[in-house]
């Protein structure tokens, strides 16, 4: 089994082909949407693939240490930031194969008109720990 | 049910031990190896005392711990054999545990977790899971914490406001995994109500249960949020909503008042309406103006302008909200709902839009997202 972490873009990700904001489509397209998702996250519960998953709030803070005995020097948000992530899945499957295929099945997602919003998703395999057998 | 003996029998019996001498932390720890014991011997051999019983196993296993323990062998003389009960009854013992966990020495996380399990009955598993962190983690934050309050002598009371806040913290966490924090918060409230003659305690769990009559009706089958307003009001839960104005009304009837008091005042008024169009919302925007003068949150006035924009119209809502610092959590939703009841609809679907974006969890960005969609659909020619 691998770890997978399947990354959501809020910006950074190439456009999608069904390019239309939320807030435009109908309140029925959002309820299959999010319909959608559910049944996946579930579907994934069954067969023993899921591990976690999250979403996180479009506005954060940058820190970094600025020496001893000062306060952690805080920045941002950026509105610039080219990069910005909206949530993640991590799940633990049999092969690299599975992973594309399940992120295909998530980018597949209907949005605005009930079509798939065919959305870039991020696919990045865990650098676990060296295996006991390897030495 | 055995489980709920079990829990409502926890600080009792933790209380006894402590009086004979153990210290907290380990008394804890024994009574919560008791608990695990009798999860496995009750169902098959139930004793005819069970706190007794618990009292007796708890008590071994402290020992059993203590003389584990050899670098405490001289504490071990002291405590082997058993003292008799202190006079205090068990009502006091109750107390003195919520004011120890509730101790304003501990984090409120941590007086969370203390309480949960201390007072609560609750398995270090349990609580881990109803919070989401790992099981380790909720066991490293409660050992602290014992650790925290192991030198406060349970000696004199504390101050209920600290006690009634870890409370309102557990409620307000909800619903997770297969505790349900909402329930178990009213359990202690209940249990609090009963040791201790206090109108803010009758307050706090007269809010509880108002609030908590409606969650059925708070979400659609698809998990989304069910609005006050739109809430099907034959799904709330009657009793519930007797109960909570009975104890309301006994508390208000001693005139000290409260915030606790005050905002379950306003909820029974949302629980009186039969439908949303009569909710009184003149006498809501008093309570409102009497819990200003209890407390200055900010938060108070966004939900004041809110009940002036039913009372008075929108336009005495949005007056209402201008003054307000519009950094306030919610503070543009509350403003697109005004501009919606304004009939600015371009506005309160931008609006909406923004408030989702600005949401602080994934229910609400869902609803206020459905909101702009719905506005944007309507204005579509």
């Amino acid at each position: 089994m691998a770890k997978y972490l399947l990354l959501k873009h809020y910006r950074g990700a190439p456009a999608p082909v069904n390019d239309v904001p939320m807030d435009q489509w109908t309140p029925e397209e959002i309820s299959a949407h999010m319909q959608y998702m559910r049944d996946f996250a579930t579907r994934l519960e069954k067969t023993g693939e899921f591990v976690d998953g999250q979403a996180v709030a479009p506005e954060g803070t940058w820190v970094r240490y600025d020496g001893e005995g000062r306060p952690p020097v805080t920045d941002g948000p950026f509105a610039e930031t080219k990069d910005l992530i909206a949530g993640w899945m991590v799940i633990d499957v049999d092969s690299y194969e599975r992973a594309v295929e399940l992120a295909g099945d998530l980018s597949a997602a209907p949005g605005a008109g009930g079509k798939p919003i065919h959305e870039w998703l991020e696919l990045r395999p865990f650098l676990a720990g060296p295996p006991p057998l390897a030495e | 049910m055995d489980e709920a003996l079990l829990r409502s029998l926890t600080p009792s019996v933790l209380g006894i031990l402590v009086r004979r001498g153990a210290d907290f932390a380990a008394a804890e720890d024994a009574v919560q190896d008791a608990l695990v014991e009798a999860v496995r011997v009750w169902p098959e051999d139930r004793p005819r005392d069970p706190k007794g019983w618990l009292v007796t196993v708890a008590w071994r296993r402290f020992l059993d711990a203590t003389r584990a323990d050899a670098a405490r062998r001289r504490r071990e003389d002291r405590v082997d054999e058993e003292p008799p009960p202190g006079p205090a009854s068990c009502l006091d013992d109750t107390l003195q545990l919520y004011f120890l966990c509730a101790h304003p020495s501990l984090t409120p996380s941590s007086a969370v977790a203390l309480t949960l399990r201390a007072v609560g009955g609750l398995t270090t598993r349990q609580i881990a899971q109803a919070y989401l962190v790992p099981e380790a983690t909720m066991a490293q934050r409660i050992s602290r914490a014992k650790r925290t309050v192991s030198g406060v002598r349970l000696d004199r009371p504390g101050d209920v406001a600290t006690v009634l806040r870890v409370l309102y913290l557990v409620f307000n966490e909800g619903y997770s995994g297969d505790v349900d924090l909402a329930a178990e918060a009213i359990r202690l409230t209940r249990q609090l109500a009963a040791a201790i003659d206090h109108p803010e305690v009758a307050g706090l769990l007269a809010l509880m249960l108002l609030h908590h009559a409606r969650r059925a009706a708070r979400t659609a089958p698809d998990g989304s949020l069910v609005p006050l307003a739109e809430q099907d009001r034959g799904r709330w839960d009657t009793s519930s909503i007797a109960e909570g104005i009975a104890i309301l009304q006994a508390a208000l009837a001693r005139d000290r008042l409260g915030e606790f008091q005050a905002q379950a005042a306003i909820a029974a008024l949302h629980a009186d309406a039969p439908t949303a169009e009569e909710t009184d919302w003149v006498q809501i925007v008093e309570w409102y103006d009497e819990l200003t003068r209890l407390t200055d949150s900010p938060v108070v006035l966004l939900n004041r302008a809110v009940a002036v924009g039913e009372a008075d119209g929108p336009r005495a809502g949005l007056a209402a909200l201008a003054p307000l610092d519009p950094a306030l959590p919610r503070h543009t939703a509350v403003a697109a709902y005004l501009h919606e009841r304004d009939g600015d609809l371009p506005t309160a679907a931008r609006l909406y839009a923004e408030a989702a974006r600005k949401a602080p969890n994934l229910a609400e960005r869902d609803y206020l997202t459905r909101q702009a969609a719905r506005l944007n659909t309507s204005l579509r020619p």
